[in-house]
């Protein structure tokens, strides 16, 4: 067989693998537990704390992500000034730090022994074993997946819609907000969505840094955790729940950026 | 020229499938027995062995020693999903009984005791005896009660009138899974007080003070180990278990602040 034949027939084997791989673990979670099962598992009262602190958790730091990144992210993509490629390095850090890492950073910064912890406390503003805790942690390893879409989403807009903005008046807070964000809609929310899916999977700063107490910094993952050992199917149950909410997560986006491409478009 | 590039693709080919033979066999070697030729152990052991059991591996003359801590329920449930260390070494009795009485463990045998104390860090005086853990404004830490030392802490708790346990329960800030969370909230400055082995503020090397209990709160922690069956090197794991209950790993315990098994 000569190697113009053989590529794609590898191209599809890599595909086939990479799918495979990918999606039988997924699969499991649902095979291993019938539906029934399923359902009662989710009414049980630990799980639907954890869910609801998942959600008010990551809903309450995409909130924060998406308030602030924007605006910086549109500064890293519109200005260059001193430092900017350092700056867009230091944004992208919490990405490759481990979980367990960015928990023993957030204590070292703000823990009650740590650098502001002493200013902290005198505000009395309370992070660890809090709730408000668990937001900052997700804060932190979140940010960076919405902040690097979003740079690269505001840099690729076409200049000359930016001009057109700016030559029939517009000052650039208004052609940040009416043109700018509207192009860029469907990169921006891509980027929110891995920012979410990666804030709702998030467990070790979380409880390196906030703890784990039910109802108050229990987030899923977390129960998913403390379940495994002693509830198999109860784990499994809220691991498949965690799956349908990321999958809904994925759609809403596709959705969303659809919707974007089409008012663009008009 | 079409023959002599189809010979470089060839050749290319040839490279990468020789890079990636050599790279196979050096991970099956490596999985095999190591860089120093020595047979391997795994061992699973509760987070609270990790000081004495280090020490002692070390020491192990006969094999490489490797290890997995963590809380020993949750290594249990991977001993039920089919992951296969050679041993494992429980903080709760019970936990290796009910893996021998589902045949995933040979018969156990106890090798250490430990007790219960409540740890503060050190200097502190928020907290100074059992009575001041039930006081309005203390944050406690304790294990998740899955966990062997959430297990013993809520035992222990059982036995303490109701108003004072649930005052406690509601000073309770965080449900860890294994007992080095609960050291970990405590050295960081987070929490008042949690519930510890005594070997683990031995282990914290200053960081915490204990605080005893009375006698009839201490808890009986047993700790045993057990053999997984059908493993390669058995007269290895054999050895490593005479060896807690008689050589250096006795010596490693007993240093680490465990009592000898009953």
């Amino acid at each position: 067989m000569s190697a113009s034949r053989l590529f794609p027939l590898a191209l599809v084997a890599a595909l086939a693998l990479a799918l495979s791989f990918l999606t039988f673990p997924i699969v499991a979670i649902f095979a291993d537990v019938g539906p029934g099962e399923l359902v009662s598992s989710i009414d049980d009262p630990g799980s639907l704390d954890a869910l609801r602190i998942s959600l008010e958790t990551t809903g309450l730091a995409l909130a924060i992500i998406l308030a602030i990144g924007t605006p910086a992210a549109w500064m890293l993509a519109t200005r260059s000034f001193p430092g900017r490629s350092v700056a867009i390095t230091l944004v992208e850090l919490p990405l490759v730090l481990p979980p367990a890492v960015a928990g023993v950073g957030l204590l070292a910064a703000l823990g009650p022994k740590g650098i502001l912890g002493p200013a902290l406390a005198d505000g009395n503003v309370e992070l660890v074993f809090q709730t408000a805790g668990v937001v900052v942690a997700l804060t932190f390893v979140a940010s960076p997946f919405y902040l690097r879409q979003a740079q690269a989403a505001f840099a690729s807009i076409d200049p000359q819609l930016l001009d057109a903005s700016r030559t029939l008046g517009a000052g650039e807070a208004r052609t940040f907000a009416r043109v700018a964000i509207p192009t860029a809609l469907p990169a921006l929310a891509a980027g929110a969505a891995l920012a979410w899916g990666r804030a709702l999977g998030e467990f070790g700063a979380t409880l390196v840094f906030a703890g784990s107490l039910r109802g108050v910094t229990q987030t899923a993952p977390l129960a998913i955790f403390e379940r495994f050992s002693t509830d198999f199917p109860g784990a499994l149950a809220l691991a498949a729940v965690l799956v349908a909410l990321s999958g809904a997560i994925l759609l809403a986006t596709k959705l969303v950026a659809t919707l974007g491409l089409d008012r663009a478009q008009a | 020229m079409p023959s002599r590039s189809q010979h470089e693709r060839a050749l290319r080919a040839g490279a990468w499938l020789a890079l990636v033979g050599v790279a196979a066999s050096l991970a099956a070697g490596c999985g095999g027995s190591g860089s120093s030729g020595k047979p391997r152990l795994t061992v699973s052991a509760a987070a609270s062995l990790k000081g004495a059991f280090e020490r002692y591996g070390r020491d192990f003359p006969d094999a490489q020693v490797r290890f997995s801590f963590g809380g020993s329920d949750e290594l249990a449930a991977q001993i039920r999903q089919g992951v296969k260390p050679d041993l494992y070494a429980a903080a709760n009795v019970k936990l290796s009984a009910q893996l021998f009485s589902e045949g995933l463990l040979e018969k156990p045998v106890p090798f250490a005791r430990n007790r219960l104390v409540i740890a503060v860090p050190a200097g502190s005086s928020r907290v100074r005896a059992l009575s001041d853990l039930a006081r309005n404004g203390v944050k406690l830490v304790v294990g998740a009660p899955s966990v062997p030392i959430g297990s013993y802490t809520r035992a222990l708790l059982e036995r303490l009138p109701r108003v004072q346990r649930e005052r406690i329960l509601a000073n309770v800030r965080s449900q860890e899974p294994d007992v080095t969370g609960v050291v970990g909230k405590l050295t960081e400055g987070a929490a008042d007080a949690g519930f510890v082995y005594a070997t683990d503020v031995i282990a914290s090397g200053g960081r915490l003070d204990a605080i005893e209990l009375p006698k009839r709160l201490r808890g009986r922690v047993a700790y045993a180990v057990g053999i997984l069956p059908g493993i390669e090197h058995e007269q290895l794991a054999r050895a490593f278990v005479s060896g807690l209950l008689s050589g250096r790993g006795r010596a490693a315990l007993l240093e680490a602040g465990f009592e000898p098994p009953r």
